[in-house]
């Protein structure tokens, strides 16, 4: 009874969410990694995303969170599903998995982990009150234009890159079809 | 964590009678707009309409709406079953959440959040995925076309809407929707922005899939869509999410362009009503005066009129902002 009626407290509630979207998180990476159907694939990433953008939310930054929604979710995520239209259709037999790009794969993630879980164990987290700088629409606004702005447009450089390379890539496909 | 056991303790209340009131309203809102669309269809055509339940065919949604809950759930047998059947819920869940931000006066909304506009137009994207869902799952080629067509037809009429919003945002300020009212208490936005009004309301038609913009459900060449399978109640949440996506879209217009609540004599709800059904009364005289576009037409419109424009309507603001 007492456990039941700590969950109706704002700090019990506080905690479902969390672990709603943790759960979120988890479940939707393992089935956008585990699943055999592509489409399945990408709404699991879709639900991961959002909740990487809910646990954004908990940390009292609404505004990335929204961003996180509307360019991964509502904009990666569709184009994807743009690319499995283009792909071979879904009926045909799927080739068995490969072991040994398995293995790859288990390698690349698992170094990208390690090293993650390192720098996580490394760095010193100062808790969020205590932290005094303001993570306002303006704040962020001014350090993307300002202090980080040569890498804010090396990054918009390198997606116009990308999408030039994708161009050039669609187009030589149907000149020599 | 402090910020959300405080946002639970202080809000909670508020929550709860918002969102009895919104699943009212969205109830009430598309019966009375299904009998709307078919009233003005048939003056448009010169018939009378529905005449024989109610006074003028009034209650005769709710006559339809008993049916379709009675009507069988069918469930062709080669569909993917979990993505059939989560569908119809996704689809209903943003246009929920929409309502969470909207200002029907000064101080009927439920939580007046700083990033508002944002978190509507972050949440419509999920749409496309649901009817992405429907159409992929349902296994059928007309769904999976008219699925094709609508992420197509969305992702295009996205690029200028944001935009065109990011206009009135740069002159207001804030992306809180009660700001943007607030900063239209003497001159409408829709006067100092005719351009963005415009653009605005073509890409909200082509957003909410309707006529001339409709060619994802397209009739005559599709059967219905991407929700071609779907049957009884499922059927009717598509629907009902299509009538309430009209009221959001139509209620942002109000609020960027037409000055939300603000009008002289009658209390701020009722003129925030009168300019959202106004604008709903404009998209359903688009569907019944212009013949339904191409598909090629109407990719080729967004990508070279609509977004150079809605970048040069940008530009100009924020050149203007700057120099005044």
């Amino acid at each position: 009874m007492n456990f039941l009626s700590s969950l109706t407290t704002p700090q019990g509630v506080a905690t479902i969410a969390f672990i709603m979207v943790v759960g979120a998180t988890i479940a939707g990476a393992l089935i956008a990694v585990l699943a055999r159907n592509i489409f399945h694939n990408v709404l699991g990433l879709a639900l991961s995303l959002m909740g990487v953008g809910g646990l954004f939310l908990y940390l009292n930054s609404p505004f990335v969170a929204l961003m996180e929604i509307l360019i991964y979710v509502g904009a990666i995520c569709i184009a994807i599903c743009f690319a499995i239209m283009l792909s071979e259709p879904l009926y045909l037999s799927k080739p068995p998995r490969n072991p040994l790009k398995i293995q790859g794969a288990v390698l690349g993630a698992g170094a990208v982990f390690a090293f993650l879980a390192l720098l996580v164990k490394q760095t010193k987290w100062t808790p969020a009150p205590e932290r005094s700088a303001d993570w306002s629409i303006e704040t962020l606004g001014h350090y993307l234009l300002k202090n980080y702005v040569l890498i804010f447009e090396l990054v918009s450089l390198l997606l116009l890159v990308a999408m030039l390379g994708a161009i050039v890539l669609a187009r030589g496909g149907r000149g020599s079809s | 964590m402090n910020f959300m056991v405080q946002t639970l303790g202080t809000a909670g209340a508020t929550m709860v009678v918002g969102l009895i009131g919104v699943m009212a309203l969205v109830a009430v809102n598309a019966l009375f707009l299904i009998w709307m669309e078919r009233k003005v269809s048939a003056h448009m055509q010169l018939r009378p309409g529905p005449m024989e339940v109610g006074w003028h065919g009034a209650i005769q949604t709710i006559a339809d709406a008993i049916k379709l809950m009675g009507k069988e759930l069918i469930t062709p047998e080669e569909v993917d079953r979990p993505i059939f059947w989560l569908a119809p819920i996704v689809i209903f869940l943003p246009v929920l959440l929409s309502f969470l931000v909207i200002p029907f006066s000064a101080s009927w909304i439920i939580r007046d959040m700083n990033v508002g506009i944002v978190l509507i137009l972050a949440f419509s994207t999920l749409a496309v995925l649901s009817i992405l869902m429907a159409g992929w799952s349902s296994n059928n080629k007309y769904a999976v076309l008219g699925a094709i067509r609508s992420v197509a037809q969305n992702v295009a009429y996205e690029i200028p809407l944001l935009i065109t919003v990011m206009s009135i945002i740069l002159m207001v300020g804030s992306f809180k929707l009660t700001d943007i009212v607030a900063a239209q208490e003497r001159l409408w936005f829709v006067l100092l922005q005719p351009v963005a009004f415009i653009l605005y309301i073509i890409c909200a038609t082509a957003e909410t899939n309707r006529a001339p913009f409709d060619i994802p459900e397209a009739e005559s060449e599709l059967v219905a869509g991407f929700h071609t399978e779907y049957s009884g109640m499922r059927f009717a949440l598509f629907f009902l999410a299509e009538y309430t996506n009209m009221f959001i879209c139509s209620a942002i217009a109000a609020v960027l362009f037409l000055g939300g609540w603000h009008g002289p004599i009658l209390p701020g709800v009722v003129w925030f009503l009168i300019k959202v059904y106004f604008v709903i009364f404009l998209m359903m005289w688009f569907r019944w005066t212009f013949p339904r576009t191409r598909f090629d037409q109407l990719i080729t419109f967004a990508w070279k009129i609509l977004i150079p424009l809605a970048f040069a309507n940008l530009l100009i603001t924020a050149l203007v902002l700057k120099l005044r």
